[in-house]
């Protein structure tokens, strides 16, 4: 009991201690395992591989940065495509995801609300793989959607292996992702400050645009940061449900780590969607998000 | 702001510091004398294998008469073996035992000193394998022999018939616009090599001899050919599975294929056919290979020997459709399966396999005195702008 | 405040969008009872024949087993470090704290084949081989910071007065945390540990590049979508799964709702703070 009490006493007397003895575990296991596998990645992306045995050859060199950009366009394309679905993605799940925030957090009661927050996360802890495999099977020549194309009237959508397709379900798997973090946000919105724009004569619309919408913008912001993030880097979706012209960063880089092992060119191309994702943390952090996730 | 970013700076230096020295693990290529005979099976059987490669239907007696328990590793492509034996610092990382690595991986993984020598003597069938398996260029080096050669298999033309008419006689079925979004053809750079056998019949001109044997100019008109054919595609498959399901399900209706989808197509009645088209074929040997860090060699020698044996090879060769490397299976698959030692081509003379050009690793020596042909990389590098 | 055609829009867009989110998991479930192994819409026939294969399947069972294993283990790891990186960078300020909160941001936040493929060239370089530790590792990365956020949240909802009550009264650190703290963190470790477990048992991004020959049950879902044989039995899986996991998510969510002793509290403190935000 007096040992207890005196080494309770010892780390209220110095706080640093206590803050040392709890940081350092975590951090070292932090800073030992993944940010030195990160860095050894990155540093990696300066060497070369010997193009037939794939022998790693530890000689400073640019040469898969060169390679990248000398292509005739060919990763840069790549790397648009993948940016480009990721922003779509993010602003289907924002404009899919806000209007059912919304009434979950203000308009349900709590049964209605509790119910759709086990609507909205089953399928997110339901299998990710299958959830993409559901929709090729619906998305097929022959499934679920061409047939009930078929009995309205209307002919098939062909849809399948598509970026279109592609698009469909990054924006299903990661949906989500965006809702729970949007629910949040708008949930901590006072009723005293709608009321009070009521009271000050805005309109609805006015009232939503000028204190729900910037109120929000947290939320929204901390859930794109899943759903750009989980695109960008995703590889399993353009093998299952892409077309001929569908290969993600992610595609490329899985590949090169095949080939040869080349563990080099992949990480050169990988500093790609860590640029992106670090700008987008950044700015991110700038509109609060990090609070909101 | 500021701070944050130094401190990010500060970290990274900190671990950069740490890590640096950790990289670069050095490999020595001792090689130990080759064993004079199999020991006691270790209990245990890591196997990197074409899926259906260690099938229960043949695999489950060999775990009875060993005790060695198999752990299997699927992988969906080539490249995915190589990677997959070089994890964990190469040599199968200590993990695992055996590779059924086909020919376009098989050079790559002896140069990189991931395999180790077998005594081919300890595997009896052995010396009853058609010639030309016995010691092929893609797993004997200088004589030595890094495996065992178990099945091969053609490259094919696949098609639906009932909606592919008149029936294709040649590959320019998925280089011509009339099935326009609805071909498919696989994932690999080796396709490259389909695409310059085509030529070699087709552009006498180019003069290609060998199609994985490409020089400069005859490599580009092959790459230029597929970036062609990609706007005909409705797909490239990745995995045998992607390919079944697109012409199952009528997206796909022909395209390259292997003789396992086709089976496993007409298995569910799906009106499919396949051919082996007038320019022939490229295709595939496949080799069991010991890894050089395998933590069970007795039970992977016991598994070369069983896999070998006519029975087995029989099994294994109508699971997956493919043709034994043992002639003597022949009877026990038409046991089987009448009539399936001629379907899969196993009565055929010598002169047959001159149709099928194998696949093997493309380097830079043409085989011809010259050394200007394109490599792998760069045909990997080919690819992915091809595909991109 | 919301006239009745926003209402009426806003409950007509939230039943769309539930129905887009459940329909594929509903044809999902009607596959697993197709009695053809093509997957053809509507499906010709209802049998139970896979779920029978799928029970006696025994790379369906180890595959599950390792994947609950591999769960566990990184869910205790995260627990652990997730839970004390929490404390610390609530309660104490110090030179380098904005940079940490950001960096444990880092595994989530970036994407995760840029986790896997620098787990996995650092155990390439290492010469660390594929175990189910190295699978464990990989998970861990991302379920700390899910433990961490949740225990955050949490203690930032938690009133500092609550704690200086408590020690002012005599207790010691032990005591404050047996009674003050633990019963407000219970319930978000709980919260935080469900939701790393789950992450951990659907992952397979990252684990293709940290598994060696062991086959979690995503991988083993991946590899028979590879394969293309066993489609019947990867429904059932899919659709046995999404039955079990209905228990925790409801769990969970009875758990992040504010409960027990400080859920007035919190709602008092909402009010006050906004109150205070508008009489400024």
């Amino acid at each position: 009991m007096g040992a207890r009490h005196r080494l309770s006493s010892a780390f209220w007397r110095r706080p640093w201690l206590k803050a040392a003895l709890l940081l350092t575990p975590p951090l070292a296991a932090f800073v030992l395992v993944y940010l030195a596998a990160l860095v050894s990645l990155f540093v990696s992306s300066f060497w070369s591989v010997d193009a037939f045995t794939g022998k790693l050859i530890h000689q400073w060199t640019l040469q898969n940065f060169h390679d990248l950009l000398h292509s005739n366009g060919t990763y840069l394309r790549i790397a648009g495509r993948t940016i480009g679905i990721a922003a779509a993605v993010t602003i289907t799940d924002a404009v899919l995801a806000f209007p059912l925030a919304y009434f979950m957090a203000r308009l349900a009661g709590r049964r209605v609300r509790a119910l759709l927050f086990v609507l909205v996360l089953l399928p997110l802890w339901s299998s990710y793989l299958v959830r993409i495999y559901a929709w090729q099977t619906i998305l097929s020549h022959n499934g679920a959607l061409n047939w009930s194309l078929n009995k309205i009237g209307l002919p098939d959508a062909n849809l399948a292996y598509t970026n279109w397709a592609m698009w469909i379900v990054f924006s299903y798997v990661w949906l989500p992702f965006m809702i729970i973090p949007v629910f949040a946000a708008v949930e901590r919105i006072p009723d005293s400050f709608i009321e009070a724009s009521g009271d000050l004569g805005a309109r609805g619309r006015r009232t939503f645009r000028s204190v729900v919408l910037p109120l929000a913008l947290p939320g929204v912001v901390a859930g794109s940061i899943f759903t750009f993030s989980l695109t960008l880097g995703d590889f399993i979706t353009p093998l299952l449900v892409g077309g001929n012209s569908s290969s993600f960063i992610g595609n490329v880089v899985e590949d090169f780590i095949g080939i040869n092992g080349n563990i080099p060119f992949s990480a050169a191309f990988a500093t790609v969607p860590v640029i992106v994702m670090a700008a987008y943390l950044l700015i991110a952090r700038k509109l609060g998000a990090f609070e909101a996730l | 702001m500021r701070r944050i970013r130094r401190g990010h700076v500060l970290i990274a230096l900190f671990t950069a510091a740490l890590c640096v020295p950790a990289a670069g693990v050095g490999s020595g290529t001792a090689t130990g004398s080759l064993p004079t005979k199999i020991g006691k099976g270790e209990g245990s059987l890591n196997l990197i294998e074409w899926p259906a490669y260690a099938d229960k239907s043949f695999a489950n007696k060999f775990v009875q008469q060993t005790g060695c328990k198999i752990h299997r590793k699927d992988a969906g492509s080539s490249n995915q073996m190589v990677a997959l034996m070089r994890t964990g610092g190469g040599g199968g990382g200590g993990q695992y035992d055996l590779v059924s690595a086909s020919g376009d991986a098989s050079l790559r993984l002896i140069l990189g000193g991931d395999v180790q020598p077998v005594n081919i003597n300890l595997i009896p069938s052995w010396k009853k394998f058609v010639s030309v398996f016995k010691s092929p260029a893609h797993n004997t080096v200088k004589g030595v022999h890094y495996g065992v050669s178990v099945q091969w298999g053609p490259n094919t033309l696949i098609y639906n018939t009932k909606r592919v008419k008149p029936a294709p006689t040649s590959w320019a079925a998925l280089y011509s616009s009339k099935y326009k979004g609805k071909i498919t053809v696989p994932n690999n750079p080796i396709q490259i090599a389909d695409a310059a056998l085509y030529l070699m019949k087709s552009k006498p001109s180019l003069g290609i001899t060998d199609p994985y044997e490409l020089n400069k100019s005859q490599f580009d008109a092959a790459v230029s050919l597929l970036k062609q054919q990609k706007k005909l595609l409705k797909r490239y498959w990745n995995y045998a599975a992607d390919e079944i399901t697109s012409i199952a399900n009528g997206d796909v209706t022909i395209g390259a294929t292997w003789p396992y989808q086709t089976l496993a197509l007409q298995a569910k009645h799906v009106p499919v056919k396949e051919i082996i088209p007038r320019e022939g074929a490229t295709g595939w040997a496949d080799t069991w290979m010991l890894a050089k860090k395998a933590p069970h060699p007795n039970c992977a020698y016991l598994w070369m020997k069983y896999v070998t044996t006519p029975q087995v090879e029989a099994k294994q060769a109508i699971v997956f459709g493919e043709t034994p490397v043992n002639p003597k299976a022949c009877p026990f698959m038409n046991k089987i399966q009448a009539g399936s030692c001629a379907k899969y081509h196993l009565n055929q003379p010598l002169s047959y396999y001159n149709r099928i050009h194998f696949w093997k690793t493309p380097v830079p020596d043409c085989g011809n005195g010259k050394k200007d042909c394109m490599d792998y990389n760069a045909w990997q590098k080919a690819w992915a702008q091809i595909t991109g | 405040m919301e006239r009745k055609t926003t209402r009426a829009a806003l409950l007509g867009w939230t039943v769309l969008v539930v129905l887009f989110l459940w329909t594929p998991l509903a044809i999902i479930a009607v596959y697993a009872f197709n009695s053809s192994n093509i997957q053809v819409w509507p499906i010709p026939g209802w049998t139970l024949h896979w779920f029978r294969v799928a029970w006696r399947d025994p790379d369906v069972r180890s595959s599950l087993w390792l994947s609950v294993n591999v769960g566990l283990r990184a869910t205790g790891i995260s627990l652990l470090l997730g839970t004390m990186a929490a404390f610390a960078i609530h309660r104490f300020r110090f030179f380098g704290r904005e940079s940490i909160s950001f960096l444990l941001l880092l595994p989530i936040a970036l994407p995760g084949i840029i986790t896997g493929m620098a787990l996995n060239s650092f155990y390439v370089f290492t010469g660390i081989s594929f175990s189910i530790w190295t699978i464990v590792i990989g998970h861990a990365t991302f379920c700390i910071v899910v433990v961490y956020n949740n225990v955050l949240a949490r203690l930032r909802r938690t009133q500092t007065s609550l704690v200086e009550a408590s020690m002012d009264l005599g207790a010691d650190g032990w005591q404050t945390f047996r009674f003050v703290v633990w019963p407000v963190l219970s319930t978000a470790l709980v919260a935080g540990g469900l939701l790393a477990f789950a992450l951990s048992f659907d992952e397979v991004i990252v684990t293709t590049f940290t598994a060696g020959a062991q086959t979690t049950l995503p991988i083993f879902i991946l590899d028979n979508l590879k394969q293309g044989q066993q489609l019947p039995i990867v429904n059932v899986v899919a659709f046995a799964v999404i039955l079990l996991t209905i228990v925790p998510v409801a769990i969970s969510v009875r758990l992040t709702r504010d409960t027990g002793v400080l859920r007035r509290g919190a709602a008092t403190v909402t009010a006050a703070e906004s109150v205070e935000i508008t009489t400024v």
